[in-house]
């Protein structure tokens, strides 16, 4: 069976997946991740999962192009522009 | 080519990256499959010529050293073969070939080790070519390979240190350990000359083209030269090419054309050893397959 | 030699000759991943040796190496269980298994000496010891069904612990161990 191995080089940082091991079952893989990614001590931490336990998602449907909650969706160049003619004022570098 | 394919093509020269369950063009699936196969194949086979200097390692240090280097080869054969069988074809299948003679490695995994000078040329220059090569592959189009380039050239920057270091120590010792050295380089300069494979034109090799490998061989050979024959000349070694030089206009280095027909017999299996070490593989497969069945069993 | 030395010289040629021959598994183990695993047994064993021959070292005025390497076989004071060449895997997961359990106990004592330094280095070598006991068990749950493993934990049982004398394979051991290092005058670096 496969079990997939994620690792955490340091406290704080996220788990990034890091390989495979094939193992007979749980107690293996411990052993196995243990030594293919945390031998050297370049690990603090392991994940580490059977791989028919991961769920895989990489279709994301965006039809109607939803900006209106993305920062893209905002540009506000010509607004403030507008907006400070109307104030008589102007940018603030340009003082 | 159609039209799929081109803008594959295209993505991959741009540096866009494949993942495993991408659609990639036929070729490319096929010739990246055999090519990273290969390597799995070479680093299996390169544990055989060292293993036996671990139990002949003079000091507990070379000793732990050794076996720590020739665990991180069984490691990084492993990481290779999984991302091999998650192409499409199993461990199993690629060990058959192997021992088979069907599938191939490395030109210099082939030839024996002899002494203790070996050991050490082998961790300096040997590793040292492959180094090369194997960085060029962090930028590899298919990214789980690349990404296990990574933790496999972290791995190796302690291999090639421990070699020098065996070096130096040897180089710094009696006349019979200076002996060792010269006489290890002399017997593996042949091998390492070819190590990087004919020099063919960036432009008509099938593996850069896909980008999966991102140097070509001159150019590899070309920095393994600049970067390890003036460690070599420090020392008081010799190498045995009186053509060996730098063209100090160009940067280039010159050289006698190395044996390439040597290096197409040795790699399609008539090596001094090729013969030797895979049948250590085959027996060594068979006697352990009962404990296979047993844990695939439960 | 003091008491000490002795005690430490018997578990650090233990440690020594177990390491030699686990890793002569390095690189033809059954699969890969356990390759890796075992190599990094092999590995502690020679680590644990090492820090054990230092220790005695001191006692003896001289250095790890020359008491690794540059004794006579049978000065070396090793139990013939960790002599034998095991070219099979039943036979050496079972002197893995055997040698763990015996070597578990002997660490308890050494762990409650009066001697600091002593017990000071048996508490480090036991808890890196802890991940072989999972190793072993692991295996042991796994072929304990297997007629050869039983056999072959049957055939070792009787080497656990015999020390007065030693295996004929020591000799052919220490003659490829000692090798390299004998082509040059004691005393060269290597």
């Amino acid at each position: 069976m496969i079990y997939e191995v994620f690792r955490q080089e340091r406290k704080g940082q996220a788990f990034q997946h890091a390989g495979s091991v094939e193992a007979a079952d749980e107690r293996f893989a411990e052993s196995y991740a243990r030594e293919q990614y945390g031998r050297r001590g370049e690990s603090v931490a392991l994940w580490v999962v059977a791989r028919n336990s991961i769920m895989r998602i990489d279709e994301f449907v965006d039809e109607l192009n939803r900006n209106y909650h993305r920062v893209d969706g905002y540009p506000l160049k010509e607004k403030l522009k507008e907006a400070r003619e109307r104030a008589g004022t102007a940018a603030p570098r340009d003082r | 080519m159609n039209q799929r394919e081109q803008e594959f093509l295209d993505y991959v020269q741009g540096g866009g990256q494949v993942e495993t369950d991408d659609w990639m063009p036929d070729e490319y699936r096929a010739r990246l499959r055999k090519f990273i196969e290969m390597h799995g194949n070479s680093e299996l086979m390169g544990v055989l010529p060292e293993r036996e200097w671990i139990l002949r390692a003079p000091t507990l240090q070379r000793k732990l050293a050794l076996t720590a280097k020739v665990q991180d080869e069984v490691g990084h054969a492993q990481l290779i073969y999984r991302v091999v069988e998650d192409l499409g074809k199993t461990r199993e299948e690629c060990l058959d070939d192997l021992i088979s003679g069907k599938s191939k490695f490395h030109n210099v995994f082939h030839y024996p080790t002899k002494t203790w000078g070996d050991v050490g040329v082998i961790a300096w220059l040997v590793d040292a070519a492959a180094i090369i090569s194997q960085k060029a592959l962090l930028k590899c189009s298919y990214a789980p390979y690349a990404r296990i380039m990574k933790k496999i050239c972290w791995e190796e920057s302690f291999h090639i240190l421990h070699g020098r270091d065996v070096i130096l120590t040897l180089m710094n010792g009696t006349d019979d350990q200076r002996e060792l050295v010269q006489e290890a380089l002399d017997r593996w300069w042949g091998p390492l000359m070819q190590f990087h494979g004919n020099p063919i034109p960036t432009d008509d090799d099938p593996m850069f083209i896909w980008r999966i490998k991102s140097q070509g061989n001159d150019e590899a050979r070309q920095q393994f030269l600049d970067g390890y024959v003036p460690q070599i000349w420090e020392l008081g070694l010799t190498v045995p090419d009186p053509e060996l030089g730098k063209d100090e206009e160009t940067g280039r280095w010159h050289y006698t054309e190395p044996d390439w027909d040597e290096l197409m017999s040795v790699v399609t299996g008539h090596g001094p050893k090729t013969e030797d070490r895979l049948d250590l593989r085959r027996a060594a497969r068979e006697n352990s397959a009962w404990v296979r069945s047993v844990l695939l069993a439960a | 030699m003091s008491e000490r030395a002795q005690l430490l010289l018997e578990i650090a040629d233990d440690e020594l000759i177990l390491g030699w021959r686990d890793s002569e598994w390095t690189g033809i183990a059954p699969f890969l991943e356990e390759d890796v695993a075992f190599s990094s047994i092999a590995q502690n064993e020679v680590g644990h040796a090492r820090a054990l021959y230092e220790l005695a070292a001191r006692d003896l005025d001289t250095t790890a190496d020359e008491l690794a390497f540059d004794r006579e076989p049978s000065e070396y004071r090793c139990s013939e269980l960790v002599e034998l060449r095991l070219p099979e895997w039943e036979r050496t997961i079972a002197r893995h298994v055997l040698y763990e359990q015996a070597d578990a106990e002997r660490l308890e004592r050494l762990k409650a000496s009066d001697d600091p330094e002593v017990a000071g280095l048996a508490a480090k070598i036991d808890r890196e010891e802890v991940y072989h006991r999972l190793h072993a068990e692991m295996w042991h749950a796994r072929l304990q069904d297997e007629p050869r493993y039983a056999e072959a934990l049957e055939e070792l049982r009787p080497f656990v612990g015999k020390r007065n004398g030693h295996s004929p394979e020591l000799t052919s051991l220490w003659e490829e161990m000692t090798s390299v290092r004998r082509s040059q005058p004691t005393g060269t670096t290597w």
